[in-house]
């Protein structure tokens, strides 16, 4: 390492730290399908577990017949709302400060709730008993309409809390309301919109759909009777949370409790919640005294699972003439199912939708939720976004872009003329942030300039011309969205789960060869922790990213974290790994000093070591440092070379970006092209590149699902009518678009290495580029606002409605 | 997704496989390439006892010419029918066809007897198999009968097929030279079936359609033959306002359900486009 013939560059190059397009670490297990996952477990005796599903939305349970599915050869048990009552474990309390059904205690509240659990010898047996199981239901009517749910004479879905009218997050209106939030100020807001000069006013919604990663949730719960210890493997994005809560519910010592998240094939805020699965298999292990293994399948995933969106959100924007946006107003009706399992920090029911005043110097806000309980299934998790991000992006993005119309300037324009100034930071928004950096319009003329976006406006008015003269019968549209994401949950002082504190923790240990391992309290599900965090560590202290094994997911040897998800690991882990390596550094820099026989004063850092200023010779490299720890440290000093961090951030990180979306639509089928995607990104320090632009490809991929097809569908029964991939839209490398990307550096000024989180940037960005896209196209027809998701039909059916099918 | 039990049974002549499903009656299927029925039996929506799989059987493979004709054996995969120079040279449009039937993986399995015996109504061929008026061979116990393809498809998986028969053969009369011949399907991903698809095969002469036919796929219970809108474009030049009619005609036989792909006024409009473009690209590749 202190090889003195390398060069400067070379020694820094062999780091493979911060900036390196280093190759992701895990890729060599998971490209041979090495890969270990909870399904590839397979422990001595061990059973299997399934569900019988309600086939109703909502219906009164009248008697459950568990005789002939324990006839079924290989059945061993069949567990019910009533056996789980005997260990207090019916019910379950939620994320969001509500209880769940673990089985149906009396009534199904949606299709597809768990009703029994058959626990057989294989999973063939396991799914036999569940055909043989016999429940008779009472049909009750179902409620699926949102905008019907607080109607006097709506079906009232939760009896359990329908007198207890003080919920969770303050009073509730109806039995079937949840809360109302409110954040900003009412009267200034009414106020600026009295005195507006122009005013936009449009019901946005974002539909409900579905994170879908390609592994579903899945455990294996084993309880060691002798022991009375439990171990879990689960499909877990926040495995100490759940150590947690199994001790609170389950009444078990937490030290007795072992929660292994293995690799995980994608979560996108799926693998967040706490499913009745869980429960179920813990407690059939305990019942059975053998190990029981739980695997959703595609179905079960898709419906019964978390969710994410269901925002319905009436925005209004006061501006002047000029196009000065005065005010935002925004009330939105969230479906949040049959209980409220939203995954959110506890405090924030809406999550963080207050960042809807978006990249835009607003001088005052209003913003009100209704939370609602429908015949639906139970979720509202932060599919690729931080909380309610996305959603929040959505509503300010189109909603600028209904301004523009009116106003009759380019949209591109307006934005440029509202965003907060490189200045303004910190800025104080009006609805409660402090947003730590920007530079706006840096990134937006960049990607303007990338795309050559005036030659664009022109060929599109040129081919709205010649789609007026009938030359041609498709339209372009050009879809521009600049967001600002609010990520790194979060700050103590606003952020906890359950009552713990949102910080995220990493423990350092080197070895006395040089070599070290991490531990963290995130868990990676395919976000390629493994090879970033080791790539902080090397630029941090000098030791080569190959030579830091990374470590997450087993909660005995994992410091206490609160996981991954909402983009948070980097800004808060990755803080915690930058403070843990200086804590190391400070250490190395004694051990060092001593034996250099100089003051620590006098020794300055140089890449990879030590070395006394002034005298270039005299070097220690960060590897010899290690040794030396385990065999000559100063006097009184303890030996060894670790450290642990708990980092509690000071704020949340602010990334942006400047997305551009092109495309076609076919008006006589409805067929869109999407002809060029640009993402600038904009997410501070980048780390690796080459992960960057990873997580984008995928991120926008997603974004384009959403946007273009994705939406779990109901029909007025509650059948769901989108239970495969046949129908839930996943696209395959045939449909997604081809991606560019590019990005400037704006680094976060209260994060040690200024990073700022980015994963899910791309969602948050892409969705509103897209949609805008397809409602630019459509504008000059007369359409202000084209609901999502834009699929062949609706589009066709927007241009039927514009006139223009022929 | 789990099925439920059921026996496994690889006869090795046509006769033992007849006698096989003969035996087990309603309780017995026969087993192709597996991706239609499997999928079905995952969902438990059908549940035979018995499978009967045809894969042993060499007689209902392979594609040959016989005089004016192309027969092809059940057992054929799409994947064959497209490494088939047979196909690509006297039927390019069950090539044209095959390649936007799901995808490699299940072409690699998928049959063109297990594709158009069962009158699923999603399923590409059967509407390319009556629009180039093809006769099945239908083998049970005491008769073979060949039925005409116009009189196989009753109604939504439901078929002239009879319990105890299979099917060992296709007879596809082979088109004259130079035909013109399309098929457009517009599908929301690939894998997808289609929310409305269209074949042609017609003949020009001086310009002029000679001969037509055009059969419609997802777009009612079974496969349709288009015949007023094939009779409307016989004489003309394919001409705006006849596309339009024939379209028009083509549309007034339809009667797709709604679903995913879209409600039943969008599926019937992309089914006249359909009609309108394979008319177009069928005139445009004619000699
Ligand atoms: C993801 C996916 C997407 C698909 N997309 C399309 C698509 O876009 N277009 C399309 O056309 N198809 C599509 N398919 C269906 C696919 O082409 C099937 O392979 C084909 O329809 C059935 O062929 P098989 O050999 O798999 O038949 P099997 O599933 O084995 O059998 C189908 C039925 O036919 C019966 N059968 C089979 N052979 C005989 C015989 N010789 N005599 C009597 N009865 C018989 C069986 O009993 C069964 O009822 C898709 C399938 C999948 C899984």
């Amino acid at each position: 390492m202190n090889d003195i013939t390398l060069t400067r560059e070379e020694r820094e190059a062999k780091l493979e730290g911060l900036g390196c397009r280093r190759k992701r670490v895990e890729d060599i297990r998971f490209t041979q399908g090495k890969g270990n996952y909870v399904d590839d477990l397979k422990l001595p005796g061990m059973l299997h577990g399934d569900f019988v599903r309600s086939p109703y939305a909502h219906a009164r349970i009248k008697s459950i017949n568990k005789d002939a599915a324990l006839k079924v050869p290989g059945v061993l048990a069949v567990l019910t709302a009533e056996d789980l009552k005997g260990v207090n474990l019916a019910w379950m309390p939620t994320l969001a400060g509500d209880v769940q059904m673990v089985l149906a205690d009396g009534k199904v509240l949606f299709q597809g709730q768990e009703v029994a659990f058959v626990v057989a010898t294989d999973r063939y047996a396991a799914d036999d008993g569940v055909v043989a199981v016999d429940v008779e239901y009472e049909a009750l009517p179902v409620l699926i309409d949102p905008f019907k749910a607080l109607e006097p004479d709506a079906p009232v879905l939760r009896e359990d809390i329908k007198d207890k009218m003080d919920g969770a997050h303050g009073p509730r209106r109806h039995p079937n309301h949840i809360f109302e939030w409110t954040v900003g100020d009412k009267e200034l807001t009414d106020a600026a919109f009295s005195k507006a000069e122009v005013a936009i006013k449009e019901l946005i919604s974002y539909q409900r759909v579905h994170p879908s990663p390609l592994e579903t949730c899945q455990c294996v719960c084993s309880f060691d009777k002798i022991k009375g210890e439990l171990t879990i493997w689960g499909t877990f994005q926040a495995p100490h949370v759940i150590r947690t809560v199994v001790a609170l519910i389950a009444k078990l010592p937490e030290q007795k409790i072992h929660v292994i998240s293995p690799d995980i094939g994608g979560g996108f805020g799926n693998k967040v919640g706490a499913y009745p699965g869980y429960i179920c298999a813990a407690v059939a292990s305990i019942v059975t005294g053998k190990p029981v293994k739980w695997v959703e399948d595609r179905i079960e995933n898709l419906t019964a699972t978390s969710f994410a969106r269901d925002y319905h959100m009436t925005a209004e924007i006061a501006a002047t003439k000029e196009g000065k946006v005065t005010a935002l107003r925004v009330h939105v009706l969230a479906d949040h199912g049959a209980f409220d399992a939203c995954a959110d920090p506890s405090k924030w029911p809406a999550g963080f939708f207050n960042i809807v005043t978006g990249s835009y110097d607003f001088p005052t806000a209003y913003v009100s939720v209704d939370g609602i309980y429908t015949n639906k299934a139970p979720g509202g998790v932060a599919y690729r976004c931080s909380f309610r991000v996305t959603e929040a992006a959505y509503c300010i993005e189109r909603a600028m872009d209904i301004l523009a119309q009116k106003l009759g300037m380019d949209p591109a324009e307006l934005r440029m003329k509202n965003f907060i100034k490189p200045e303004q930071f910190p800025y104080h928004s009006a609805l409660g942030w402090e947003y730590d950096s920007g530079d706006y319009q840096t990134a937006l003329n960049k990607a303007l300039e990338t795309v050559k976006y005036e030659d664009l406006r022109k060929e599109q008015a040129a081919k709205r011309e010649a789609f007026r003269r009938g030359e041609t019968r498709e339209i372009m549209g050009v879809g521009v969205c600049f967001f600002t994401e609010i990520v790194g949950a979060g700050p103590s002082k606003n952020c906890d789960i359950l009552g713990i504190a949102m910080f995220d923790s990493c423990e350092i240990r080197l070895h006395p060869t040089g070599a070290g391992i991490a531990r963290m309290g995130t868990k990676s599900q395919g976000q390629g922790h493994e090879t970033t965090y080791a790539q902080i560590i090397a630029s941090e202290i000098g030791i080569p990213a190959e030579d830091i094994t990374v470590e997450e997911g087993n909660t005995d040897t994992a410091p206490y974290g609160l996981g991954t998800y909402g983009s948070r690991s980097t800004p808060v882990a990755g803080a915690a790994i930058a403070t843990a390596a200086r804590k190391i550094k400070a250490k190395a820099q004694m051990i060092a000093a001593y034996r250099l026989e100089v003051h620590e004063d006098d020794l300055e850092w140089d890449v990879d070591g030590f070395r006394v200023k002034g005298l270039p010779e005299k070097f220690m490299s960060m590897k010899d440092i290690c040794w030396a720890a385990y065999n000559s440290v100063p006097p009184g000093m303890e030996p060894g070379l670790e450290a642990v961090s708990y980092y509690d951030p000071p704020n949340m990180t602010y990334p942006f970006g400047a997305y551009v979306c092109v495309m076609d639509i076919d008006v006589d089928t409805g067929v869109y092209k999407v002809r060029r995607f640009y993402a600038l990104d904009d997410c501070g320090t980048r780390i690796n590149p080459m992960i960057i632009e990873g997580q984008v490809h995928g991120g926008l991929t997603e974004a384009f699902a959403i946007a273009m097809g994705q939406e779990i569908r109901y029909d007025e029964t509650g059948n769901v009518l989108t239970g495969s991939f046949m129908d839930f839209f996943l696209p395959t490398a045939m449909e997604t678009p081809h991606w560019e990307t590019d990005y400037t550096v704006t680094p976060s000024p209260h994060h040690p290495i200024g990073a700022k989180g980015v994963g899910e940037s791309p969602n948050v960005g892409g969705v509103p580029a897209f949609s805008n896209a397809v409602n630019d196209a459509f504008s000059f027809l007369g359409s202000t606002h084209i609901q999502m998701p834009h699929d062949f039909w609706r589009n066709w059916q927007a241009a039927k409605r514009l006139g223009v099918t022929g | 997704m789990i099925p439920g039990p059921f026996e496994y049974h690889r006869p090795t002549t046509i006769a033992d496989a007849v006698k096989l499903l003969c035996d087990f009656g309603d309780d017995a299927r026969p087993l192709a390439g597996g991706h239609s029925l499997i999928p079905m039996m995952k969902l438990r929506l059908a549940t035979p006892s018995h499978l009967i799989d045809l894969q042993a059987l060499e007689a209902l493979k392979g594609i040959r010419r016989e005089a004016e004709s192309i027969v092809i054996g059940p057992m054929t995969t799409q994947h064959e029918l497209l490494s088939s120079q047979i196909i690509s040279k006297s039927l390019p449009i069950l090539h044209e066809a095959a390649l936007v039937i799901a995808d490699p993986q299940v072409r690699y399995r998928g049959t063109i007897g297990g594709n158009i015996a069962n009158g699923d109504p999603g399923n590409d061929m059967p509407a390319l198999m009556m629009t180039l008026d093809a006769t099945y061979r239908l083998v049970g116990t005491d008769e073979t009968r060949e039925v005409s393809v116009r009189d196989y498809y009753q109604g939504a998986y439901f078929t002239a097929l009879e319990p105890g028969e299979i099917m060992t053969a296709i007879t596809i009369p082979v088109p004259p030279v130079g035909h013109g011949y399309a098929y457009e399907k517009l599908k929301r991903k690939i894998g997808d079936y289609a929310t409305a698809a269209a074949a042609v095969i017609l003949t020009m002469s001086d310009g002029k359609v000679a001969t037509c036919s055009i059969g419609l796929t997802n777009l009612s219970e079974t496969a349709l033959l288009a015949e007023d809108a094939a009779q409307l474009v016989i004489g003309t030049a394919l001409d705006d306002a006849t596309l339009k009619k024939a379209s028009a005609a083509a549309e007034a036989i339809m009667s797709p359900a709604a679903d995913g792909r879209g409600p039943v006024e969008y599926r019937k409009h992309v089914g006249g486009v359909m009609v309108a473009r394979a008319l177009k690209r069928a005139a445009s590749v004619a000699v």
